[in-house]
């Protein structure tokens, strides 16, 4: 945590006195549970392209939400006009939309017990709030990076985006907790584009979303930038490169994934497959269940030995990290994956209740790990997403080391196309740029790749991971979860790994062309 | 904070009291007031809910320079008068302080809607007093008869007010409803999906719905047949081109294909507008006016991109022709998309109808013609891989099933596909009539104005088998 405070003007807001009335009127009408959120969210998003400034745009979200459980079912009310009056009008809501819920709900909603926090405060760790620094700084430095793309011959077009958030939540129940958030996310970019003898192509930016401010950007205490500069200058050879390079040989090869490419393929089939709604069907009808259903919870051969994952919601700049859940639970870590085999899941307190085993014999009635999450004052909380992260062999090998290991195969970098199906076996993904690997050493890049495997197999395939060296953060803004739709935000951090005998597709040939 | 004391304002008066704050060359300023309720469940039992209600006003400044005229946009929930003013003052100094728009134009004048006056349209729980008793008589249903049931369902009424300084005063009102129903059987060993969209729920029978599920589980019943990846005959039903269209609309950003970087760009630079890209007699087309798909007659932009412009703000949409018969007729252009490629401005409207010309007769129909292949329920996780070809992945989801002889057999693995929406319109052997549609994978939180016929394709790719069931 930072000694960053929370911002003033956020403190000012009714959001105590609002919380009050309304938890003390979902109490006169007989709800057992209930919670309140208070939320203003400011995003400010601002793109370039080719020199110019497109669009500079600040929103913010405010408002705060009720929820119940009244006769065994929950009920849910939102509302943005902030006075005492709408705060009583929105729980009485709230307790007769559980009324009507309580005519549908044959199990009743029980939550795992949590310690009372009594009016606690958390801040992010980040150094220079994105929202403070001046629009125009911050305008000019994607404006530059795409000026400076454009410079290069090669490059027709560049883009750049900067996207920054910060996030206030108060948080309050009838059982006595009080929180009270603050915290910053960024995510930064840009794209260059161009054409070869084979079509148009780009190259994008491998940097992560993070959880830091705008040092992200323009450097801060050691380590907080990414280096802009050095990227900006290799791209467009990368991006010719690539326009040159001969199309893929579909077949099987071995991958050494760096962790701009790893970190998504962990997100989708780890981070979503271990969350505990989703394996016991309750996020069937949309986003899908998971093949790690609870059975196998101890016996599941997820990968091979070497793959060790933890959930972890206090991970440093990590984008789910939080100090208390928007249920009032303390952020953990645990965790999921041991030695190559399933041992946990992520949790909210619904889902900690009905497997009370999950928390060990110490606690009976369970507890959450504290993965309740709404993306806005209008939504009710989730379970959703941490930090889901694979650990890094203490003294594992280097890149270098691993990419010398293979006779025959590719080095992938950066992200681009995902798509995973609604139990989470069979996967689909592409990456900026695929160099390939021949007798140990890197030999140029291919193009029009991507690699397809189902779960168990791919994490089966896995033969190494780096050492401390090799591990990075990566990271999305934009999980997609629930009905009504929520987006969040979430890190994954990973070392560079070795995978054995992964089938490669070509995409043009896919495409019949 | 007295700010947010203040009596509740209307929207319309939001409005008057952002274009007069304003000390900028121009303004506008859009409210949207929306109120939402929905209903959830799994496992026959319901888990969460609620009703909504946001406002939310966006302030664009445009001040007019010597170089040109830069431009700010602030938005924010507002739901008084003083919070408005703070808005408009934050956007007249982002506009002060920006640079040139390069999509500057002149703006939309002096149109009025007739309903201006009248206030924001809501929703709210009641909209499922009819629904909600059956939704439990169906639960219960469902549990006497070993099926599982997952489902939500949703209504939202949002109201748009846009005001300019320039005279704009428009008003629409848009009910968006849905609903989703996934049932599996009591081992959990197949799904059956059914889905819709509608404006009211007056039209959603929660029995019907899950009649179509107990019918498709039933089929599922016959017999389970394991085949591999490979090219099928296969029919895809309008949810599913659905799916596939809407992929294909919103890769049709006119600047972005002139500038030479989408399957709609000739190689180098220009758009194929006026090429034939599709089989003949294939028609797709936007309408706001289009009967059951009614959407905004007029734009709104809140900012600017590839896409949209906010100097386009309450520009009026009218029906567009993305592709007549065959050949593609306009892609989604701002008027400085427009300037650029030398075509007319044709913006992005809220719906999408594809049209087969002399097209008859239902899914069923298809099937019965079918001697062998595949019947599709719906699709999911699509996404681009290369917008060159417009390549798409994604998978088959709960329910695919085998057609031999006119009649469905048993019920099929899933695969993931890798297609092109694009060549599906040209390589189609049979298409139905284009009934309302509902896309499973972006109808619930993007796009769920779409009529579409059902397709059999005769050669669709399915790359490989996925295990989930």
């Amino acid at each position: 945590m930072s000694g960053t405070r929370v911002d003033p003007s956020f403190l000012a807001l009714p959001h105590r006195h609002l919380g009050e009335v309304a938890l003390a009127r979902a109490g006169e009408l007989g709800a057992t549970h209930a919670d309140f959120r208070f939320e203003r969210v400011r995003y400010q998003h601002l793109a370039a392209r080719d020199g110019v400034l497109q669009a500079a745009d600040d929103t913010q979200d405010i408002g705060f939400a009720v929820r119940v459980v009244h006769h065994g079912a929950w009920g849910f009310a939102s509302g943005v006009v902030l006075t005492p009056q709408e705060a009583r009008s929105v729980a009485a809501r709230a307790v007769a939309v559980a009324e009507v819920a309580a005519t549908m709900t044959s199990t009743p909603v029980e939550l795992a017990p949590e310690p009372t926090y009594d009016d606690v405060t958390w801040v992010s760790d980040y150094e220079i709030d994105p929202l403070e620094v001046p629009t125009a700084e911050k305008a000019a430095v994607i404006v530059d990076w795409t000026r400076r793309l454009r410079e290069h011959p090669g490059v027709e077009h560049a883009s750049g985006f900067v996207l920054a958030v910060r996030e206030n939540k108060y948080y309050a129940d009838l059982h006595g907790t009080r929180t009270t958030q603050q915290r910053v996310r960024m995510q930064p970019g840009f794209e260059a584009m161009g054409t070869g003898a084979g079509g148009f192509d780009s190259m994008a930016s491998i940097a992560a979303a993070v959880g830091r401010g705008w040092e992200y950007v323009v450097g801060g205490s050691p380590g907080a930038a990414w280096d802009w500069d050095a990227e900006i200058a290799e791209v467009p050879g990368l991006l010719a490169e690539k326009l040159a390079a001969p199309s893929v040989e579909a077949g099987r090869y071995d991958l050494v994934i760096h962790p701009s490419n790893l970190w998504l393929t962990i997100h989708e089939s780890i981070g979503h497959a271990t969350e505990l709604d989703r394996a016991l069907g309750y996020e069937a009808n949309y986003a899908g269940t998971s093949f790690a259903t609870y059975d196998q919870l101890g016996s599941l051969r997820y990968g091979s030995s070497v793959m060790n994952v933890t959930g972890d919601r206090t991970t440093a700049h990590g984008l789910a990290s939080v100090g208390y859940d928007d249920e009032g639970v303390q952020a953990q870590s645990w965790d999921i994956v041991s030695d190559g085999v399933l041992v946990g899941y992520q949790l909210d307190r619904s889902m900690a209740a009905m497997k009370p085993e999950l928390a060990g014999p110490d606690r009976p009635s369970g507890r959450s790990n504290g993965c309740a999450y709404a993306d806005s004052p209008g939504h009710v909380p989730i379970q959703r997403m941490a930090n889901v992260s694979l650990q890094p062999d203490p003294d594992g090998p280097s890149t270098e080391d691993l990419v010398s290991r293979v006779e025959r195969g590719l080095y992938v970098v950066g992200d681009r196309s995902w798509s995973i199906d609604m139990q989470r076996f069979n996967f689909q993904f592409t990456g900026q740029r695929f160099h390939r690997i021949v007798d140990g050493e890197l030999a140029g890049q291919v193009r029009d790749v991507a690699y397809q495997a189902t779960t168990t197999d791919f994490w089966g395939s896995l033969e190494a991971v780096g050492g401390p060296q090799t591990w990075m953060l990566g990271g999305a803004f934009n999980c997609g979860k629930a009905q009504p739709g929520q987006v969040a935000s979430v890190s994954h951090g990973c070392p560079t790994s070795l995978f054995r005998d992964v089938r490669i597709l070509n995409t043009t040939e896919e495409a019949g062309h | 904070m007295t700010a947010h004391q203040s009596p509740r304002a209307t929207p319309q008066s939001l409005v008057e009291q952002g274009l007069a704050a304003s000390i900028s060359d121009d303004c506008v300023v859009i409210v949207r007031d929306a109120t939402s309720a929905n209903l959830r469940w799994a496992n026959n039992t319901l888990t969460t809910n609620g009703v909504m209600h946001g406002l939310h006003v966006s302030v664009v400044s445009f001040v007019r320079g010597p170089g040109g005229t830069g431009t700010g946009t602030v938005s924010s929930t507002a739901t008084t008068q003083a919070q408005v003013t703070e808005l408009v003052r934050a956007a007249d100094a982002a506009a002060r302080a920006a640079d040139p728009a390069e999509d500057a134009a002149e703006l939309v004048r002096d149109r009025v809607s007739p309903d201006w006056s009248d206030p924001a349209e809501p929703t709210d729980i009641h909209t499922y007093d009819v629904l909600a008793p059956a939704l439990g008589e169906v639960f219960g249903r469902a549990r006497s008869q070993q099926r599982v049931l997952y489902g939500f369902v949703n209504h939202e009424v949002t109201t748009t007010y846009l005001g300019s300084s320039t005279g704009l005063r428009l008003r629409h009102v848009q009910p968006t409803g849905h609903y989703g129903c996934t049932g599996k059987d009591a081992a959990l060993s197949q799904s059956a999906w059914v889905g819709g969209a509608t404006r009211d729920f007056t039209d959603v029978d929660a029995l019907a719905m899950d009649d179509v599920v107990a019918q498709r589980l039933a089929w599922g019943a016959r017999g389970r047949h394991d085949l591999p990846a490979g090219r099928y005959d296969t029919i895809l039903p309008p949810s599913s081109v659905a799916d596939l269209m809407i992929s294909a609309y919103w890769a049709s950003g006119g600047r972005v294909a002139h500038d030479g970087q989408s399957f709609y760009s000739v190689r180098g630079g220009g758009t194929r507008i006026g090429e034939r890209i599709v089989a003949p007699g294939v028609h797709l087309f936007s309408d706001p006016a289009q009967p059951g798909l009614e959407c905004a007659p007029f734009l709104t932009a809140a900012s600017s991109s590839n896409d949209a412009s906010v100097f386009d703000n309450g520009l009026e949409l009218g029906r567009t022709d993305w592709i007549r018969d065959g050949e593609l007729r306009a892609l989604t252009q701002t008027r400085h998309s427009a300037g650029l490629s030398g075509q007319p401005v044709t913006p992005y409207v809220d719906n999408l109808v594809l049209d087969v010309e002399g097209a008859t007769g239902s899914v069923d129909d298809l099937v019965a013609g079918t001697e062998r292949g595949l019947l599709l329920t719906c699709l999911w996780y699509i996404r681009e891989v290369d917008p060159q070809t417009m390549l798409l992945t994604g998978l088959t989801r709960d329910g695919v099933y085998l057609v031999e002889h006119g009649e469905v057999v048993g019920l099929v693995n899933n695969f993931r596909f890798n297609e092109s929406p694009v060549d599906l319109l040209t390589r189609f052997s049979h298409a139905s009539a284009s009934v309302p549609s509902f896309s499973r994978e972006w109808g619930d939180d993007y796009f769920s104005r779409t009529a579409t016929p059902a397709l059999r394709v005769p050669d669709f790719r399915m790359s490989s088998v996925s295990q989930a069931m």
